[in-house]
């Protein structure tokens, strides 16, 4: 991704969780880049470690969780080797979070209006200004009457004014990196089509990077500029929006759009499903991650782990043997 | 919010009222009559019929009810039997050291339980953790009597630190007087507030807003205090209220032991002598402590907060 240079950089991230059945390795050599200004989208099933990622990105992770390798520049620094107060320096100024669920995203008991005061307390403008950057913001977000609304409580709005609530909070420090984690998944439709063009709307206006997590390839293609694809805590293919849309070169990439419901073009009653189940991530089998699942595995698979292998089109890479020129010239 | 105070206040007087009215039915069960008590074995027929009529005996027992709500309404409890004077006197005499007991209890619970509760589900598995998990439960499970007991005999008895009975006078003895009962009747509620406060903090901590909060780099103390504890401490708070029913029985045991003047020793002594008057007097007076103190703990949790505000 030469056109901007990163923001972000994670390189060869793995983490793990220590649960009562042993270490579950959630996350293994995770390597991508946010460049400046730029949309990157994160797909994949449940459980694939998306959420994960995204939340190691702020180091955000639950007490049982360990970073066990791995760099996370962001700005010149290693968010990994930050200390807790430099830590928190970035968080909510540099870099914020929308969360998945808007319903539960909010403190219950406080005003929207104090919320995102206290936002803002390493800020040295007066009160009145933080005040009017608050309802600046809400009224950026589409929440109508901002500034009487600034009194009320979480509770009285729906689910789709908390997310954009949500987002309000997480722009209103004018981060330079989004981090947003399913933040439509638990919307209705038409609601995530506006949250989308919001969003859009506002990174272009904002001019600031978005990490977008979600499992809706509709949204992705609308929204995002490059696309990850996850598969059981690996990255198996990842390169510019169109390249992945057109010609998805890895196999679960491939499946994963023959299962999207919205590019089947016959009458079905039953709808496609990739066979199988996702590996068990406490002894991560050796080869290729997707072999059990791939329709087009051979020996090679089994023996080695693929490599990210360059694909047709621009910064496009994808972790399949299918793609060696030595598998090609064979 | 009017609407809620005047549904209250008619929820209280009907719980007022049916207790008294539960309390005069298990009196009038309780074999003996209380003209023969108050007058000693040899009292003759005539001067017991007499004594019941001025009692308000002879009565059938739905007018007497009626005669003593009727009589409560003008703030007139009656008149103790054996030394004749004003009920509503003797009680209020005795409730400031029962309502100082209790109060006392609580406070000092809540001032340690809550802390620990709060600091065992953010060090969570640690050393401290676990003692106070051991401790909440021992304490829990031995009854307050029991632990006035031993206080008495360690403290009082065994080291002197401590006056074994009666409530001192003026601020600095009574205060000394109160330590040994307050501890007794407290220690129970400090594994309790702890226990539950631990459990709803382990919640709320688990919440997307306290990670979302997290994620804006607010400092942890805020957070802990703010944004997890505030919501956190509302289960407490119901217990509390709820609790002070067993608050007071607890002070029944600690005054008895203790020898302390309230309530409690009040009660036990009436009830002992068939003094019915004040058993309904100290009756009335207690059910209307707790009436008011489920009330101020609704009230507290409604401070907090806001969802429960908008729904009184």
């Amino acid at each position: 991704m030469p056109q901007a240079e990163p923001l972000l950089t994670v390189s060869d991230l793995s983490l793990d969780f220590g649960t009562p059945r042993g270490r579950l390795h959630a996350l293994r050599n995770v390597h991508f880049a946010v460049p400046k200004g730029r949309i990157v989208g994160i797909v994949g099933e449940s459980g694939c470690g998306k959420s994960t990622l995204a939340h190691s990105l702020m180091r955000l992770v639950p007490g049982n969780a360990d970073i066990v390798a791995g760099t996370i520049d962001f700005e010149g620094e290693n968010i990994l080797e930050l200390g807790e107060r430099r830590l928190r320096e970035l968080r909510g100024q540099r870099i914020s979070m929308v969360f998945q669920d808007p319903m539960t995203a909010l403190n219950p008991v406080t005003t929207i209006g104090r919320q995102m005061y206290e936002i803002q307390y390493r800020s040295k403008r007066s009160s009145a200004e933080k005040r009017t950057a608050a309802i600046e913001m809400l009224e950026r977000v589409g929440i109508p009457d901002a500034a009487s609304r600034l009194d009320a409580y979480p509770h009285h709005f729906s689910g789709g004014m908390r997310q954009r609530l949500c987002i309000a909070m997480a722009l209103l420090t004018r981060p330079a990196l989004l981090v947003a984690d399913e933040p439509t998944t638990a919307l209705d439709a038409t609601l995530e089509v506006q949250i989308i063009n919001m969003l859009k709307d506002l990174q272009s206006d904002l001019g600031c990077s978005v990490v977008f997590v979600s499992h809706h390839l509709g949204t992705v293609a609308e929204l995002c500029d490059d696309v990850v694809v996850m598969y059981a805590g690996e990255v198996v293919e990842k390169g510019p929006v169109r390249e992945i849309f057109h010609r998805p070169s890895h196999p679960y990439t491939q499946a994963l759009f023959e299962c999207d419901p919205g590019r089947i073009k016959e009458k079905t009653r039953e709808l496609p499903t990739i066979p199988g189940e996702l590996p068990d991530l406490r002894n991560v089998p050796g080869g290729c991650i997707f072999k059990a699942r791939c329709p087009k595995a051979f020996g090679r698979c089994e023996r080695e782990h693929p490599e990210p292998y360059v694909a047709e089109g621009e910064d496009h890479v994808a972790r399949c043997f299918l793609l060696d020129e030595e598998e090609v010239a064979a | 919010m009017l609407f809620y105070f005047i549904r209250r206040l008619g929820l209280s007087v009907i719980v007022v009222v049916l207790a008294v009215t539960i309390l005069n039915v298990m009196l009038h069960l309780v074999p003996g009559d209380p003209a023969v008590m108050i007058l000693g074995p040899r009292a003759t027929p005539e001067l017991i019929a007499k004594t019941r009529e001025a009692m308000g005996l002879d009565r059938s027992f739905p007018m007497q009810m009626a005669i003593f709500f009727g009589n409560v309404l003008r703030g007139d409890l009656g008149r103790d039997v054996f030394t004749d004077r004003s009920v509503t006197t003797i009680v209020m005499e005795q409730l400031p050291y029962t309502l100082m007991l209790i109060t006392a209890s609580i406070a000092w619970a809540a001032a340690l339980g809550i802390p620990l509760g709060c600091y065992s589900a953010l060090h969570r598995n640690t050393w401290l953790d676990k003692i106070t998990g051991v401790l909440s439960v021992s304490t829990i499970s031995i009854p307050s009597f029991v632990m006035a007991l031993y206080a008495l005999l360690a403290f009082a008895v065994g080291l002197k630190w401590f006056p074994a009975v009666g409530a001192g006078e003026g601020f600095a003895d009574s205060f000394h007087h109160l330590v040994l009962p307050a501890f007794a009747v407290g220690i129970s509620w400090v594994g309790y507030l702890a226990r539950i406060v631990r459990a709803s903090m382990l919640e709320v901590l688990g919440e997307t807003h306290v990670r979302m909060a997290r994620a804006f780099g607010l400092r942890e103390r805020k957070i802990v205090v703010a944004y997890a504890l505030r919501i956190a401490v509302l289960p407490a708070v119901t217990l509390i209220g709820a609790g002070v029913a067993y608050l007071l029985s607890a002070a029944v045991f600690a005054e008895v032991i203790f020898a302390r003047p309230g309530i409690g020793a009040l009660i036990v002594k009436a009830v002992d002598s068939r003094n019915y008057p004040i058993v309904l007097g100290c009756v009335l007076v207690t059910t209307g402590i707790i009436v008011v103190a489920t009330l101020i703990s609704d009230l507290v949790n409604a401070w907090l907060d806001p969802r429960v505000r908008e729904n009184l």
